[in-house]
C-alpha cells in the first residue's frame, strides 16, 4: 500500500510539472524558442503573489487572478520588445538572452525578498486530504492541481486546434514567413504565445508556492524539471506532455522513496534512459521540422 | 606573377605580440613583489578567462551553446581531490591529470547531449550538469553535500603553495591562449569555421562534422575541467553545490557575450570588465550579477559582436588573427 500511495503522490506532482511544461512546449512549437527563465518566471510569479497576500490579504489563488495578467503582459511586451528581434538569428541569441532574464530575475528577487524561503498559504486546503480507503488517501490540494492541469491541458487543445489563433500558431509554427504572407501579423501573434506561455507558467508558479516552500533560486530546478517533462512526453504532443510530467513524478517520488536524496536524481535519470531509448519522445507527432 | 596574397598576420597582431611579451614579463615579476593577495587574484582571473575561452571555442566557433559546463568545473575540482588525497599523485600534476578525467567523461555526455539540437542543447546539458551534481553530491566517498578538503597540500610551506599555484595558472593561461589560437589556426580550425557559417556546406566539402564538433567539445571539456582542477587548488575547499554552480556558466557567458563572441580577443576584454565591475559594485551584493546580466543583453540586441567586435570593426584591430585575408599585390 506504501507504493501505491507513492506512485499515487508522483502521478499528481506529474500534473504540477506538466503546468510547467505546457507553457515552455507552446512557445517552442510557436517560434522555436527556447526560454531558459521559464522556471524563474514562476518563481516571479509566486513572489508577485506573496505581494498581494499580503497587500489585500486574499487567498493566494484568488491572487492569480491579479498575477496571471500582470504576467501576461509583461511576456507580451518582453516578447515585443526583445525576444522578437532575435529569431532568425540563430540560436544562440535567445538562448544568451532568456538566460540573462533568469540570472537578472534571479538576483532581483534576491535583492527585493532576500535568501528566505516562502511559502503561499491558501487557508486550510493545503493539508486537507480524501480518505481513499484501505489506508489510502490523497490531498485535496494535489488533487486540484492535477485537475486544473488537466483543464488547462484541454483548454490549450481546443484553443490550437480548433480556433481562428489557434491555427494562426499552427501556421506560423510550420512557416513563420508563409503565415505572415497570408497576413497573419507574426510578431503581434509571438506576442500571444509568449503571455499565454507565462500566464499558464504564473498558475504553475502559485501552485507550487501552496504546494512547497521556495526561494529566489527555485526557478532553474522547474525549468528542468518542464523540459524533462516535454522531452519524455515528445516535442509537439500536448497530452505526452502530461504524459511525460506523470513519467516525472512517480520517478521523483519513487525515488525519493527508496533513499532519501536521490528523489530528483531518479528524474533527470529517467529522462535520460527515455532520451536513449527514444530520442523522439514518447507520444511524438510524426511531422517534418519538429525538434 | 600571382594574383593573390593571402595574409594572416596583421600591423596590430605583431604590436600584439611586442604586448604579450610586455605581459609575461609582468606576470614573472609578480611573485618577486611577495603580493600574495594580488597573485591570488591573478590566478582567479587566469582561470576565468580559460573557462571563457574554453567557452568561446564552444559556442562562439562550433555553435555548441552549452549552459552545462559547470559540470566540468565541479569534476575537474573532484578529480584534483580524488587524485591528489586519495590515490596520492602530487597536486600540481594532478591539475593537468584532472582536465584529462574530464575530458573523458566528456565522451559518453556528449553521446547523450548531442541528441539536442539547437536551444534545447542547453537546456539538456544543464540538466546533465545537475546530474553530475546530484550524483557526487550522494556519493560518501566524496564527502557528500559537505564536500571535501585539499589535504594533499597540508604538508608545503604557503608560499610554496601559492607560488605553485600561481605558476601553474600563469602557464595554464598562456599555454590555453596559444592553444586555442594555434588550433583556429590550423586546418580543423577553418573546418570549425566552415561548420559555423553553414553545417551542410562544410558537410558537402568533405568535413566530417560530428567529428569535429565532438573534438571541440572534449577539448573545452579538457580546459574546464583543468580549470576547474586550478580553482580547487586555489580554493582548497570544494563542495557540490559550489563547484557545480551554475554561476561558473553565467560568468563565463556574460565575459563572452559582452566582451566578443566568435574572438580571441573578446574573453580577454570581457575578463577583466568583469573582474572591474565586481571590485566596483563588491559592497552591493547581487548587483553586478544584475547589471552584467542587462549589459549582456543588450550586448546581443545592440552589438551582438560585443565590445572587441565593435572596435575591431571600427579600427580593423585583429590582434589574435585567425582568418585569412586575400590581398591584392602592388
Amino acid at each position: 500500500m506504501a507504493w501505491l500511495d507513492t506512485v499515487l503522490q508522483g502521478v499528481l506532482l506529474g500534473g504540477l510539472y506538466a503546468l510547467f511544461a505546457t507553457g515552455l512546449s507552446l512557445i517552442f512549437g510557436v517560434m522555436r524558442l527556447v526560454n531558459l527563465a521559464h522556471g524563474d518566471f514562476s518563481i516571479l510569479a509566486a513572489f508577485l503573489a506573496v505581494v498581494a497576500v499580503g497587500t489585500w490579504s486574499v487567498n493566494p489563488l484568488l491572487a492569480l487572478v491579479v498575477v496571471a495578467p500582470l504576467m501576461a503582459a509583461l511576456g507580451y511586451a518582453l516578447q515585443w520588445l526583445v525576444l522578437d528581434r532575435l529569431l532568425g538569428r540563430g540560436v544562440l541569441p535567445a538562448v544568451l538572452v532568456t538566460f540573462g532574464f533568469s540570472v537578472i530575475i534571479q538576483n532581483g528577487l534576491l535583492e527585493v525578498f532576500s535568501a528566505d524561503s516562502r511559502r503561499l498559504n491558501p487557508g486550510g486546503i493545503e493539508t486537507a486530504s480524501l480518505a481513499l480507503g484501505g489506508g489510502l488517501a490523497v490531498g485535496w490540494f494535489p488533487l486540484l492541481t492535477f485537475a486544473v492541469a488537466v483543464l488547462l491541458l484541454a483548454a490549450l487543445q481546443l484553443l490550437v486546434g480548433r480556433s481562428a489563433i489557434g491555427r494562426a500558431f499552427r501556421a506560423t509554427s510550420d512557416d513563420d514567413a508563409t503565415a505572415a504572407l497570408m497576413g497573419i501579423d507574426t510578431r503581434r501573434l509571438h506576442g500571444l504565445a509568449m503571455a499565454l506561455s507565462l500566464a499558464i507558467v504564473a498558475v504553475a508558479g502559485i501552485f507550487l508556492g501552496i504546494r512547497t516552500t521556495f526561494t529566489f533560486s527555485s526557478g532553474p530546478d522547474r525549468l528542468l524539471f518542464a523540459f524533462e517533462a516535454v522531452i519524455i512526453g515528445g516535442l509537439g504532443s500536448l497530452w505526452g506532455t502530461l504524459v511525460g510530467g506523470v513519467i516525472l513524478g512517480v520517478a521523483q517520488t519513487v525515488g525519493a522513496k527508496l533513499s532519501p536524496g536521490w528523489g530528483v536524481l531518479t528524474g533527470h535519470l529517467v529522462f535520460l534512459a527515455v532520451l536513449l531509448l527514444r530520442p523522439s519522445g514518447l507520444f511524438a507527432p510524426s511531422r517534418r521540422g519538429d525538434g | 606573377m600571382s594574383a593573390l596574397a593571402v595574409e594572416r598576420a596583421t600591423r596590430a597582431s605583431r604590436i600584439g605580440l611586442v604586448l604579450a611579451v610586455a605581459v609575461v614579463a609582468a606576470l614573472v615579476a609578480v611573485p618577486f613583489t611577495g603580493n600574495a593577495g594580488l597573485m591570488r587574484m591573478i590566478v582567479e582571473l587566469t582561470a576565468l578567462l580559460v573557462l571563457a575561452q574554453m567557452w568561446n571555442l564552444l559556442a562562439g566557433y562550433a555553435g555548441l551553446v552549452s549552459i552545462g559546463q559547470q559540470a566540468y568545473v565541479g569534476l575537474g575540482g573532484y578529480a584534483l581531490i580524488v587524485l591528489a588525497d586519495d590515490l596520492g599523485v602530487n597536486p600540481f600534476l594532478a591539475v593537468p591529470l584532472a582536465g584529462l578525467v574530464a575530458a573523458a567523461l566528456a565522451l559518453p555526455t556528449a553521446l547523450v547531449v548531442f541528441r539536442f539540437r539547437g536551444g534545447y542543447f542547453a537546456v539538456g546539458t544543464w540538466a546533465v550538469a545537475e546530474v553530475f551534481r546530484l550524483l557526487v553530491a550522494n556519493t560518501d566517498a566524496l564527502g557528500r553535500g559537505t564536500g571535501r578538503t585539499l589535504k594533499a597540500v597540508f604538508p608545503l610551506a604557503r608560499e610554496t603553495r601559492e607560488l605553485g599555484t600561481y605558476a601553474l595558472a600563469v602557464v595554464i593561461g598562456l599555454a590555453a591562449l596559444g592553444a586555442v589560437y594555434l588550433y583556429l589556426r590550423s586546418r580543423q580550425g577553418l573546418a570549425l569555421m566552415a561548420i559555423r557559417d553553414s553545417e551542410p556546406a562544410s558537410e558537402s566539402l568533405g568535413i566530417d562534422v560530428f567529428r569535429t564538433k565532438l573534438a571541440v567539445y572534449m577539448i573545452a571539456a579538457f580546459g574546464t575541467g583543468l580549470t576547474g582542477a586550478l580553482i580547487y587548488l586555489n580554493l582548497l575547499r570544494i563542495s557540490p553545490d559550489a563547484a557545480f554552480s551554475i554561476n561558473w556558466t553565467a560568468y563565463t557567458l556574460f565575459i563572452v557575450v559582452i566582451g566578443g563572441l566568435g574572438t580571441l580577443e573578446g574573453p580577454l576584454v570581457g575578463t577583466l570588465l568583469f573582474f572591474a565591475f565586481r571590485e566596483v559594485l563588491a559592497d552591493h551584493g547581487a548587483w553586478y550579477m544584475i547589471l552584467l546580466g542587462a549589459l549582456a543583453v543588450i550586448a546581443m540586441l545592440r552589438f551582438p559582436q560585443g565590445l572587441w567586435g565593435l572596435m575591431a570593426e571600427r579600427f580593423g584591430v585583429h590582434v589574435f588573427p585567425v582568418r585569412r585575408r586575400a590581398r591584392l599585390p602592388g
